[in-house]
């Protein structure tokens, strides 16, 4: 879920009416200064991070002075909060505190509806006052259709005892703060706490807010880069994947980068899996036998094969892993082969010398697999492929098997596969900016012609010279109609001349 | 007998002439499901393997009569509209095949299906599958692949995985127990028939003898079912494996999630609660198949 800086949020209850307190956030020490000279009071310091409990690691601080306000800024600016550097504190005014409250808004999964909450005590521990003491915890159900009603949020209040001015005051911030998370369609939107100052006005002193990923594509104005849930700034590789499974809508890409820096021999594995259950169990296995894993990864729901390709050369340059393991569920319900071939041509073209095992099982496992080990002195790895009947427990043992003998033995030659310049080059695009590359020269000598048959979508069919060229417009193929399976580079290698290849490029982040 | 899906219901698919609606359409025609009709909006007038094609729901409806669950491959921006135009023109189950659905989208159909007592399963879902009977949506891929798997028996099966929901009765298959139907109830923290729901449809059907659970971390589902055993509302043998044991801990629920949960969500939490009220949850996942077996040899 995509997750919103407290500063960011704070913005989004503005605009909806709450009263947040006077700041901005600042990125240098002298700003800070500056924005505490602005305010002429005291002011908190407060690291932009999306942790829980930034008081209790040092993140939250007190200035009386503009001079204090830098100092505090220069020792929280660049500081590691659970593994990440805080590049930003938000620099506001210091509320007199009367009372604390605690307001929510969720999507409920059991009821299917949003759930509205409200506390009479709010601060820090909530959820244990919330066990404690049920009786000052208040919360009832919107219906989508007609929005949450001021009478229903004034009487959400009464419910923890609280009668008169304030009574009215918090029914009408809870009705802004659930307009606010479904205009942003927040999967949580909270305040906690909710400060009631002396002079009698309400307060968000903190605010979170996570936005439900899908929905991210409707909220331009948010500015999120990535709708993902992550703890820290997402890494090099995470962007390059993110952007890869934005750019294709086909299937599913999920990666997360569990481990940087790490060295060879500390027993990191590369993990690719396949549908979120299978998956998860599948990194099980791994797990068990005493590996670690750098990578999660999820390619399912049908992917074409260039996402694939693509997704295992990310898993590839995420540093120097022991092996490569692959599985899913086991019985996929889309053909195997697909994934079959992406995987051939990235581990071919990077030459890979670790232990590759990778589980197929499902529909068209044998071609599939058949594909997969024809790796096998091709790159300098060896190379295995499962199929239904074989479990994740099994092939993850396969695996330690053959990191444990290629230990045992001298590294492997790599070979650099060849691609000279083809000399009768016929080429067209595809739908996420590749080329695809027949040298006639070659198909000239094919006998097999395999990439007419092997094409997923037959859109290429022999001209009167008997070479392969396209039965639909160039414009055709590069909309969609050419699926990128493959075929046309990896079957036409393993079962005709060689004389195809798929330039896939990765996108450009940073 | 079998829940949801069987040869007497009729089938409409949303989004029939889009690639999956194309090749899921020869699949589940292929395995016996009756597809009366297709809708996509603009190419009314077409046929997609032999299925004549519409305009909307309802236009569907007048020339074919009356449709019982509707079938969506539809891009998840637009998933919200073909659900309600489906729901209003009086469909009163529907598949919601793709993943990606804004979970504010899912809330709406979810008020209006219960507006109108239509149900939904998914988004997100692979389908659901009665062997020999007929499939909804995608599990299996190929007709002759789901004919060659899965085969009728006495276990119900519901997975919230899709990969799960297929391998699970493809493991109990192959050691010889076979399915009344397969239920993926959708990867998705919000979905139209979570277990509970799932497992009522197999209390009331008699040839399901048992059922075979696939849980996961997150959402309260399982926690329900294990209510439902409780009360009594729910009465049949349930074998569960709950996936995500080894999953990272760091993602932390909101405040507001802890407080309303209260606790629920966690693997150990899961596993604890469903053997509180008898269930026979195995650690692992292989270990469902003898498991499955030894509770049909005490019935």
């Amino acid at each position: 879920m995509a997750r919103l800086h407290e500063h960011e949020g704070k913005r989004l209850l503005q605009e909806a009416g709450i009263a947040i307190p006077r700041g901005r956030v600042a990125s240098q020490p002298e700003e800070a200064a500056a924005i505490a000279q602005e305010i002429v009071a005291p002011v908190m310091v407060k690291i932009q991070a999306w942790i829980t409990g930034r008081a209790s690691v040092g993140g939250i601080k007190r200035a009386a002075t503009p001079a204090e306000a830098e100092a505090a800024a220069r020792s929280l600016l660049g500081m590691q909060a659970q593994g990440f550097t805080v590049t930003q504190v938000l620099v506001e005014e210091q509320l007199d505190v009367a009372q604390e409250f605690y307001a929510g808004v969720i999507v409920d999964d059991r009821e299917q509806a949003p759930l509205v909450m409200f506390s009479s005590v709010g601060g820090t521990g909530i959820e244990e006052i919330a066990a404690q003491h049920p009786q000052q915890v208040a919360h009832r159900h919107v219906d989508i259709a007609f929005g949450l009603q001021d009478y229903q949020a004034r009487d959400l209040v009464r419910r923890t005892g609280i009668h008169g001015k304030l009574q009215r005051q918090l029914g009408a911030l809870l009705v802004k703060l659930y307009q606010t998370a479904r205009r942003y369609e927040a999967r949580s939107a909270e305040i906690n706490p909710l400060v009631l100052t002396g002079d009698g006005k309400l307060y968000a002193a903190d605010c979170r807010i996570t936005v439900d990923d899908y929905a991210v594509f409707r909220h331009p104005e948010l500015g999120i880069a990535i709708a993902r849930e992550y703890n820290r700034p997402p890494t090099r590789l995470e962007k390059l994947a993110y952007q890869v499974e934005a750019d294709d809508y086909r299937g599913t890409f999920y990666f997360i980068q569990m481990a940087q820096d790490f060295q060879k021999g500390a027993g990191y594995i590369g993990f690719h899996g396949a549908g979120g259950g299978g998956s998860m169990m599948s990194m099980d296995a791994i797990l068990r036998q005493g590996y670690k894993v750098a990578t999660f990864v999820d390619t399912s729901g049908n992917p074409p094969a260039s996402k694939v390709y693509r997704a295992a050369k990310i898993v590839l340059a995420v540093g120097p892993i022991d092996g490569y393991f692959g599985s899913g569920s086991g019985v996929a319900s889309q053909e195997q082969f697909y994934s079959a071939r992406g995987l051939f041509k990235a581990f071919l073209e990077e030459q890979v010398d670790v232990p590759i095992v990778i589980r197929l099982g499902g529909n068209a496992e044998d071609k599939a697999v058949e594909i997969l080990e024809s790796l096998n002195g091709r790159i300098p790895a060896p190379v295995e492929g499962y199929k239904k009947d074989d479990s994740p427990d099994f092939c993850a043992q396969r695996l330690d098997t053959l990191i444990k003998e290629a230990a045992q033995q001298p590294p492997r030659p790599r070979t650099q596969p060849q691609h000279p310049a083809p000399q009768r080059p016929y080429s067209f695009a595809t739908v996420t900016g590749g080329t695809v590359t027949l040298d006639h020269a070659v198909c000239a000598t094919c006998e097999s012609k395999i990439c007419i048959q092997a094409c997923a979508r037959h859109i290429l069919t022999l001209n009167e010279a008997g070479l392969p060229v396209l039965n639909i417009p160039l414009d055709e193929a590069a909309r969609g109609k050419c699926v990128e399976c493959l075929a046309c580079e990896v079957d036409c290698l393993l079962y005709g001349a060689g004389g195809g290849h798929v330039d896939l490029p990765l996108p450009d982040v940073d | 007998m079998s829940i949801l899906i069987d040869r007497t219901k009729r089938v409409l698919v949303q989004g029939i002439t889009g690639r999956e609606g194309q090749s899921r359409t020869r699949l589940m025609r292929g395995y016996g499901t009756q597809v009366v009709a297709g809708v996509t909006p603009g190419r009314g007038g077409q046929t997609v393997e032999g299925v004549p094609v519409f305009d909307t729901v309802t236009e569907a409806w007048e020339h074919v009569g009356p449709i019982d669950i509707s079938v969506l491959f539809i891009p998840a921006p637009l998933v919200k509209s073909a659900a309600l135009e489906a729901i209003d023109a009086g469909v009163k189950l529907l598949v919601i095949v793709p993943d990606r659905v804004p979970i504010y989208d899912v809330l709406t159909i979810a008020r209006r299906a219960k507006e109108t007592g239509a149900r939904f399963i998914g988004p997100n879902t692979l389908g659901v599958l009665s062997p020999g009977q007929g499939v909804l949506g995608m599990i299996g891929g190929r007709a002759a692949a789901a004919k060659s798997w899965f085969f009728p028996g006495p276990v119900g099966i519901s997975s919230r995985s899709g990969g799960i929901t297929t391998s699970m009765a493809y493991y109990l298959a192959r050691a010889g127990i076979g399915a009344t139907t397969l239920v993926h109830v959708g990867g998705d923290a919000v979905v139209g028939l979570p277990h509970p729901d799932v497992m009522l449809e197999f209390e009331r059907d008699p040839e399901t003898k048992a059922v075979v659970m696939f849980g996961e971390i997150g959402t309260s589902q399982e926690e329900r079912v294990a209510d439902l055993i409780a009360s009594g509302a729910f009465t049949k043998p349930l074998i569960a494996y709950i996936g995500g044991k080894a999953a990272q801990s760091g993602t932390r629920f909101s405040h507001a999630g802890a407080i309303v949960e209260g606790g629920r969500g966690t693997y150990a939490g899961k596993v604890a609660r469903l053997r509180e009220v008898g269930a026979t949850v195995v650690e692992e996942f292989m270990e469902l198949p003898q498991a499955t077996k030894r509770v049909l040899a005490s019935l």
